[in-house]
Formats: C-alpha cells, structure tokens, sequence
C-alpha cells in the first residue's frame, strides 16, 4: 500500500558540523513514530549519523534520501565532493584523510565506515574520484 | 543512580541541561573519539570527555546517553550548552582527568 511508503530527503552541507546529526535524528523519530524495534533503530541511527558526518567532513555538499516501507529502511547519501580513492582502504579501522581540523573534534578517527558496516544489514559505497560517492545503507525491521 | 545523585556523591558542577537531572545512568564511557562513542556507548550510559562542542551532544542524543562530564574544567562551547538544555541531557564539569573521575563513577556505579 502506497500509504506504508514514506520518503524524505535532508540536504548537508560540507563543512557545516553545527547541522550534523539533524537527519539521524528526525529517522530516529520516524522510526520510533513507527514502533520499529529499538535495536535497529540504534543500529541506524549509528550507520547513517556516521555517513552523514562523511560528506560535512570531507565533501562539499549532499543529499540524504530516505526510504521506509513495512519492511525495511533504505538511506541514499549521494555526495559532491572528492571521492573515495580506495575504498577497501578507506573501510581499515584506523585510515582517515580527515584534516587536522576535524580529527581534533575527535571526528576522523577512521571508525566512521567500520561502524556503518557493523550497524547496517546491506551497506554499498561507490565512488569517483573528483566527482563524489554514493552510500546506501539497508536495514530490515524484522530478521 | 540518577544524575543528580550522581552529581551529590562526586560533587560535580552542573553545567547545563538541569531538566535532566533525574535521568537514570546504568554505566559510563570514557572517550573523545567521537565515532569510538557513537559505536561503542551503551545508552543509559554517562559520557566522560574533554570535547566541547555541539557535536558531543548531537551523539548523546542520538545514543541517548545519560550525561556529558567534561574533565579538567573545560567548558562546553555555547551552542553545545544551548543544545544540552534543548534536549535536557546534562552538561557536568569537574577539575579531575578523565582517568581519576572515571574510577570514581565506576566506583559508585558498581560499589
């Protein structure tokens, strides 16, 4: 039923960290609005708020897409910024290109993609390097 | 142990976000990584950091987290105190390092 269907999209900016966390949030309501259970909500409150610090911190600017059905969340950051060269890199616990601005925020640790692994049932990363990158998290409300 | 007993038995500084004195603190974390908080705190927990930025409280509240302490008398920055009082997550302060007030609020969660 097209009524089961919801969809919202928040816009980030890159670099504005005051903001952050403002989309994880409002999932979190929606979610909570929505009787899901209380660990998936936790699990993609911490995927999706780890994906949105990404683009503030290192893209120029992106568009978060959200999916509910009666099943399952789909988030869909698609990003403007510089890519991710190598990815496979990127996912190691530990490995940050994040300036020393934002790691002295205590932000790019190199946990953010790690953490987005953990906490999402289904999680693809493509990207282009000098164009941007694509995050889709998928997570289902009953296993 | 709510906050506010908490904050009685450790004689911390409530700093910001009064109305949530009476949350209820089931453990403690100690970090300033923020990811390192976002995945690995448990809600309920208490925060012990020295980071003072909005930013701290966007993840207490994503994490429902019980309360931020900030070590060694630093100070939240206004927009995270303006935010700790919007969500009622207490902001507390002591002059202590992390390590010393962590093994205090250990103590008094688990003693």
């Amino acid at each position: 039923m097209s009524s089961e269907k919801m969809h919202f999209e928040y816009r980030v900016e890159g670099g504005n960290f005051s903001e952050a966390g403002y989309p994880s949030s409002q999932v979190k309501k929606t979610l909570k609005q929505l009787n899901v259970e209380g660990n998936v909500i936790k699990r993609t409150v911490v995927a999706l708020y780890e994906a949105e610090v990404n683009i503030v911190a290192h893209a120029y600017r992106g568009v978060i897409a959200v999916d509910i059905d009666t099943e399952k969340i789909i988030i869909t950051l698609t990003d403007e910024g510089p890519g991710i060269a190598d990815i496979k890199k990127a996912m190691e616990i530990g490995y940050s290109t994040a300036t020393p601005e934002v790691r002295e925020m205590g932000f790019g640790a190199g946990m953010g993609l790690s953490n987005m692994n953990t906490n999402a049932d289904k999680l693809s990363i493509t990207s282009e390097v000098g164009t941007g990158t694509i995050v889709e998290i998928m997570n289902y409300f009953h296993k | 142990m709510d906050v506010s007993e908490l904050v009685t038995r450790l004689g911390l500084i409530v700093i910001g976000g009064e109305k949530g004195l009476d949350r209820e603190i089931t453990g403690g974390y100690t970090s300033d990584l923020l990811s390192d908080v976002m995945g690995h705190a448990r809600s309920g927990s208490v925060w012990i950091t020295l980071q003072t930025h909005k930013n701290v409280m966007a993840i207490a509240s994503l994490k429902e987290l019980s309360a931020i302490v900030l070590v060694k008398g630093y100070q939240p920055e206004a927009d995270m105190l303006v935010q700790s009082n919007i969500e009622g997550i207490p902001v507390l302060g002591t002059e202590e390092e992390a390590f010393e007030i962590s093994g205090k609020i250990y103590k008094h969660l688990n003693g």
